[in-house]
């Protein structure tokens, strides 16, 4: 494909508006944030605002991988809020197991691969639990994925039992806080989660599977693709990503907070597929679900620095994610340029 | 689990109410109605009250949770008045609608105790006292140990003559996040002290540590105090200090709201400098006040819990005491 087919095409057309608010709101601070831009070398790793952004939005992206292909079967995963918080506190209580019975004493120190693989299976079960609701027993994806997100978070409770479990475990913070390359732990994860997740998805049939069972589940069942599976392994894949994300969670401030760790964070994901451009059950662009992530953050990152009230920091964050979805619209693209050619025609 | 606790405490209270109805004549009976389990704080809360009724012989505690439900507070506070007990104490869980439960209990002649939460009714005769932290108080006690301290802890020649404050504040709209702010403004304003920066950072450590990172973004070594409403914002803050290369309580001065263990650990670790106490342990107060009004004595309309301000200095040896 040459230059011009490739600027033509449809999914480098969805792209443009998504990237184009996202280099909006970051001109918007290379004017008028001093320093923000700035990125410098401190000890062999990249320190700036920019990289505060892909680190702090490394969760939700994750998070969005996951949303997107569910989204693309035509489903949604209201769960991977309470999902994070649950394998925070499983890592949590993996670490220190007697801490929620009132021992301080750190034991002999977990194996990271028990740390790690213990929450991982545990959140690979609550995608399968969702997964099974959903492509088997048949419930709408809203409602079943629900069940999750009132229980998961209580789960969590139960877990933790209500206390915020702090543990120091230096190879699992890792995973929050440390350094490869350069950059931030949790960006190279996200990394090398889309990059396995876009090969899979598109240098295979999968992705084109998804679509058409988001277009029309009885279809492509006629057709032959196995529609039931793909949808359970959507839910499970969700089910790992939120797992994952709730671990980068929990390793970057050394704590278990079952009441608060990715709360609301489902909608955050959800808010960043639909201005990526992924639509409810159809297309799906992860890429998309990935700027969609960094405008939000950037945005989050911009009040921060810039001090914006806390009292308005919502309204500020709404008006310009609305913004941002109606230029997607192509419908209030024509209604705005329709309006500009009428105005044209009296003055020819 | 701790619910479940919860009620097996009332049907054991419930079972011995019956037991010990013909006993029960010298005893006071006190109904606390408790909004729920929803945080660490409130299960410290219970607990204190709970632990201190059993201790005292003449009182009898008939306690009922709420689960964060107003509907379950006033079916309670109606049982209680059908009951006949004593004293009715309750921590409301919004600020309205109380009236009529509450006219119940005055034309019943049972006097209404608030616990470490106000109520929003025209007639404040429809309760005795009302128990509680000053969120404004604790707000002045950290600017004034601020004040008092700052010289002492950091190298006073410097040239500026004013120093740089940043601000965690809470929740959006509650409570002790406006009040907090308050008082603290109210005994900074006109000194060298001056807030630079104020965000929310939602009482949690992530989002502290977040908004912590993009102040010293912003700000960076200009920072010279930070104060948090909370001690768990504290607590990410100061990840996001020593992340970004600054000594937290020494290159930053850290004060802090609520003494939680966490916070005093931290003050070993000399992290944090100073955490004003936020105490849920309400009980000894509460049946005091319980004793001082069935002998007959008038109560204030506001008691104001006895709160510290813990300076690192103490942290170690109060460390073993901290009950929450």
């Amino acid at each position: 494909m040459n230059q011009v087919q490739w600027l033509r095409s449809e999914n480098f057309q969805r792209m443009l508006w998504p990237l184009m608010a996202l280099v909006g709101i970051l001109l918007f601070n290379l004017f008028f944030t001093p320093g923000f831009f700035h990125i410098e070398i401190k000890d062999g790793r990249f320190f700036g605002s920019l990289v505060d952004i892909a680190n702090r939005a490394a969760p939700v992206m994750l998070l969005a991988i996951g949303m997107t292909l569910v989204f693309a079967t035509g489903g949604v995963d209201l769960s991977v809020g309470a999902v994070m918080a649950i394998s925070g506190a499983i890592a949590a209580t993996v670490i220190r197991p007697d801490y929620v019975k009132g021992v301080l004493e750190y034991g002999e120190v977990q194996s990271l691969f028990l740390v790690l693989s213990i929450p991982l299976f545990f959140s690979l079960l609550a995608g399968l639990w969702n997964g099974l609701l959903v492509a088997v027993i048949g419930i709408q994806p809203i409602i079943a994925t629900l069940i999750l997100m009132v229980a998961g978070r209580g789960i969590a409770q139960l877990i933790t039992q209500g206390q915020i479990v702090v543990f120091i475990h230096e190879p699992f913070q890792y995973i929050g806080s440390g350094f490869l390359f350069g950059l931030p732990f949790p960006i190279i994860l996200v990394l090398l989660t889309f990059t396995v997740t876009y090969l899979l998805t598109r240098r295979t049939g999968l992705g084109l599977f998804i679509e058409a069972i988001g277009a029309n589940s009885v279809a492509s069942r006629f057709m032959g693709i196995r529609e039931r599976l793909i949808t359970l392994s959507v839910y499970i894949f969700s089910g790992f990503c939120a797992g994952l994300a709730g671990l980068i969670v929990c390793a970057d401030i050394k704590a278990a907070d079952a009441n608060n760790a990715g709360l609301f964070l489902e909608l955050d994901a959800i808010a960043a597929v639909i201005i990526g451009g992924t639509m409810w059950g159809g297309r799906f662009t992860i890429f998309g679900s990935i700027v969609g992530t960094l405008i939000i953050q950037s945005l989050t990152t911009t009040i921060l620095t810039r001090g914006v009230a806390p009292e308005v920091t919502l309204v500020f964050k709404a008006f310009v994610i609305i913004l941002v979805a109606l230029i997607q619209s192509e419908k209030f693209r024509r209604l705005f340029s329709g309006r500009m050619a009428r105005k044209k025609v009296p003055a020819s | 689990m701790k619910k479940l606790l919860q009620v097996v405490a009332c049907i054991v209270c419930a079972c011995m109410m019956i037991a010990g109805s013909a006993l029960a004549k010298d005893k006071i009976v006190v109904g606390f109605s408790q909004i729920g389990a929803e945080s660490a704080w409130r299960v410290a809360n219970t607990d204190s009250i709970v632990s201190e009724a059993k201790s005292r012989p003449n009182i009898e505690l008939k306690f009922s949770d709420a689960q964060q439900k107003q509907e379950n507070q006033i079916k309670a506070i109606r049982s209680f008045i059908s009951q006949g007990v004593d004293v009715i104490a309750f921590s409301p869980v919004v600020e309205t609608g109380w009236e009529p439960v509450l006219k119940e209990a005055k034309r019943a002649g049972i006097p209404v105790i608030l616990s470490d939460r106000a109520v929003d009714v025209q007639d404040d005769s429809l309760w005795v006292t009302f128990m509680g932290s000053d969120f404004v108080e604790e707000g002045r006690r950290a600017g004034n140990w601020l004040m008092e301290n700052y010289d002492r802890l950091k190298n006073p020649d410097k040239s500026s003559d004013v120093v740089n404050v940043v601000e965690l504040q809470g929740t959006v709209g509650s409570a002790p996040a406006i009040d907090r702010k308050v008082g603290f403004a109210e005994v900074t304003e006109g000194s060298a002290f001056k807030i630079i920066k104020s965000q929310s950072g939602d009482f949690t450590r992530a989002k502290g540590k977040e908004v912590m990172e993009a102040f010293l973004k912003s700000e960076g070594d200009k920072i010279d105090v930070l104060y948090a409403h909370n001690d768990d914002m504290a607590l990410g803050a100061i990840q996001a200090i020593e992340e970004y290369g600054l000594k937290p309580g020494k290159d930053i001065i850290i004060v802090s709201i609520d003494a939680v263990r966490g916070a005093f650990e931290a003050m070993i670790e000399g992290k944090i400098n100073c955490t004003v106490e936020c105490s849920p342990l309400l009980g000894p107060q509460l049946f005091d006040a319980v004793e001082d009004l069935m002998a007959g004595k008038e109560l204030p309309k506001r008691i104001v819990t006895n709160e510290g301000v813990f300076p690192a200095e103490v942290a170690e040896e109060t460390l073993p005491t901290r009950k929450y």
